[in-house]
């Protein structure tokens, strides 16, 4: 539409689809790759199996993985119900109210995750707050980080629903509970489904908290991967970083399933 | 982080008015966050005072040259990684919303993808790309025959430059892209039709309605990139330390946590400072979208 002779088209194509393999498509092609590779000394990696991945899948990388899932879907969870729940009462709150709402719930994602993981260390290591050396610490800090997004996700949502359906129920003499459970929420469905996969996607990769608070019981699959290449196992690394991203994508594109499924009723 | 973006411009009502018995369901949701959240903060800046008459004072970290060397590299770094994703993404912006060609929704899927994804990847896969033993180094030595690895720039700024520019570039786009979908087609060929160049519509025409979104993205792509933990150290080079970094071999590896808690206290103040510059721009940004709108609506109505 900008160029209309097709030389300069075919020219900016090419230089585009450089750039977007460079960027885009190297980068998680090289994880993947590295993750099959024996090893990797010339221009294409050599040596290609599932060796690395297997061991991605045993031992304490498989109970990395499933710690990292345990926490991704349990501080999914609360930050969804949390940031559902505070999104839709921002909305019927007054103004100054509901831009106070959104300013708290995006500060945890505006400062350094470093930084919050320093707080929750100092914040809940006393009693009658003890969480510090337990699972819960780790799990309350990424429930902190994806509330911003559940929060806004759902926030999103709500301004694009149509009134008119809420207001028909109310004015038929639904309760304000029943008009919520039986209109508002269904509605949302599609937008908590990606919100859902957003939620356990961003938890899956945490590591700036994580590194500051976890305790030797409850090591999350970022922070195994790190210590792997630390050790100089990079190999295994990558065949980590390799299951840590098809959990991921299985994540956003599972949870986003809800959305096609509720869009077709 | 794409929540931020994902603030609609069309919001098409204002909800009824207030209920009062309603405002009070948003207080237990606030209560919990301003616990899990602001009372730690909180809990640093008063951390940070008690490593007074030690090593670990205020005076003592802020005069050190480890904190210096460390601002200073992530304030650089942060800026060139920024300019970089701003040039990057409106060029990749541009051509997807302008330039059809088969196949462009599957790379705006590949962006929104990237979004969610950890950044230490990003590292991890330079390693075995760009690495003195990595594959590019390879194959240049196989067509020039010399063995000396003709790049080397890892595990210097640069690396970490390269490396956030890939990752954070998306958040450049995704509201590019938003603010290109509500630019009405027939300003381009109009302006087209009456003899502009490509780069002068580019310029006159589109840039003029991107501005608002390119400041939003750049001001929020600064803020994560002074933030950014995992890329740094997933690089692990001794000569770049960035303050995040800095506050967890402080903390954690040494055990300092006043010292590291004064180092927390000015990156807060900083983000906190940068986050409320960000809020300004997006709120200006969505509100000259709206208003943009309204125009158009009067126009076609004449």
């Amino acid at each position: 539409m900008l160029l209309w002779t097709r030389r300069s088209r075919a020219v900016l194509l090419g230089v585009f689809a450089v750039v977007v393999t460079v960027v885009f498509v190297a980068p998680l092609a090289t994880v993947v790759l590295a993750g099959l590779a024996g090893s990797w000394t010339g221009a294409l990696p050599s040596d290609l199996g599932v060796a690395h991945l297997g061991g991605a899948l045993s031992g304490e990388n498989l109970a990395s993985l499933s710690v990292s899932l345990q926490t991704a879907f349990v501080s999914g969870g609360l930050a969804l119900v949390l940031g559902a729940w505070a999104a839709l009462a921002a909305r019927e709150s007054p103004r100054w109210l509901s831009r106070i709402v959104d300013a708290v719930f995006h500060l945890p994602i505006a400062v350094p995750s470093v930084a919050l993981g320093l707080g929750l260390l100092i914040a809940f290591n006393s009693p009658p707050l003890l969480l510090g050396g337990t699972r819960w610490i780790v799990i309350l800090g990424h429930a902190v980080l994806v509330l911003a997004f559940s929060f806004s996700a759902v926030s999103a949502a709500l301004d694009r629903l149509d009134p008119a359906y809420r207001l028909a129920a109310e004015s038929l003499g639904a309760s304000p509970l029943r008009v919520l459970a039986r209109v508002t929420l269904p509605m949302l469905l599609p937008a908590l489904g990606a919100a859902a996969g957003l939620a356990v996607a961003l938890s899956m990769g945490e590591l700036g908290v994580t590194v500051m608070v976890y305790p030797a019981t409850w090591k999350t699959l970022p922070v195994t991967i790190f210590a792997l290449t630390d050790r100089g196992q990079a190999f295994q690394a990558a065949a980590g970083t390799t299951v840590l991203l098809v959990v991921t994508l299985v994540a956003l594109v599972g949870l986003g399933r809800i959305r096609s499924a509720a869009a077709v009723r | 982080m794409t929540a931020l973006l994902e603030s609609t411009p069309e919001a098409p009502v204002r909800p009824a008015a207030p209920r009062s018995a309603a405002t009070w369901w948003a207080v237990p949701p606030v209560a919990i966050v301003l616990l899990a959240a602001v009372y730690p903060l909180i809990r640093v800046c008063l951390e940070s005072v008690k490593g007074v008459g030690t090593q670990s004072s205020w005076l003592s970290v802020l005069s050190s040259a480890a904190f210096r060397d460390a601002l200073w590299r992530t304030v650089a770094i942060a800026a060139t990684s920024t300019l970089g994703c701003l040039v990057l993404g409106t060029f990749l912006a541009v051509v997807l919303a302008f330039v059809p060609f088969p196949g462009r929704r599957l790379v705006g899927r590949l962006v929104d993808t990237v979004l969610a994804l950890p950044s230490f990847l990003v590292t991890l896969a330079f390693t075995f790309l760009y690495g003195t033993a990595g594959a590019v180094n390879a194959a240049i030595a196989g067509v020039t025959g010399d063995h000396a690895p003709v790049l080397d720039f890892l595990y210097t700024p640069a690396g970490v430059i390269a490396a956030e520019i890939t990752f954070f570039t998306p958040f450049v786009v995704r509201p590019l892209l938003a603010s290109f979908s509500t630019l009405p087609r027939a300003q381009l060929d109009v302006a087209a039709s009456l003899g502009a160049s490509p780069l002068r519509v580019l310029r006159s025409v589109v840039l003029p309605e991107a501005w608002p979104a390119l400041m939003a993205g750049g001001s929020l792509v600064l803020l994560l990139t002074l933030n950014e933990f995992g890329i740094v150290l997933f690089t692990g080079a001794k000569g770049v330390t960035t303050l995040p970094v800095l506050i967890y071999t402080r903390g954690i590896v040494s055990f300092d946590l006043p010292g590291a808690a004064v180092i927390a206290t000015v990156q807060i103040a900083l983000s906190l400072a940068l986050y409320a510059v960000y809020r300004v721009v997006f709120a200006r940004a969505t509100a000259r979208r709206e208003g943009s709108d309204t125009d158009v609506v009067v126009d076609q109505a004449k």
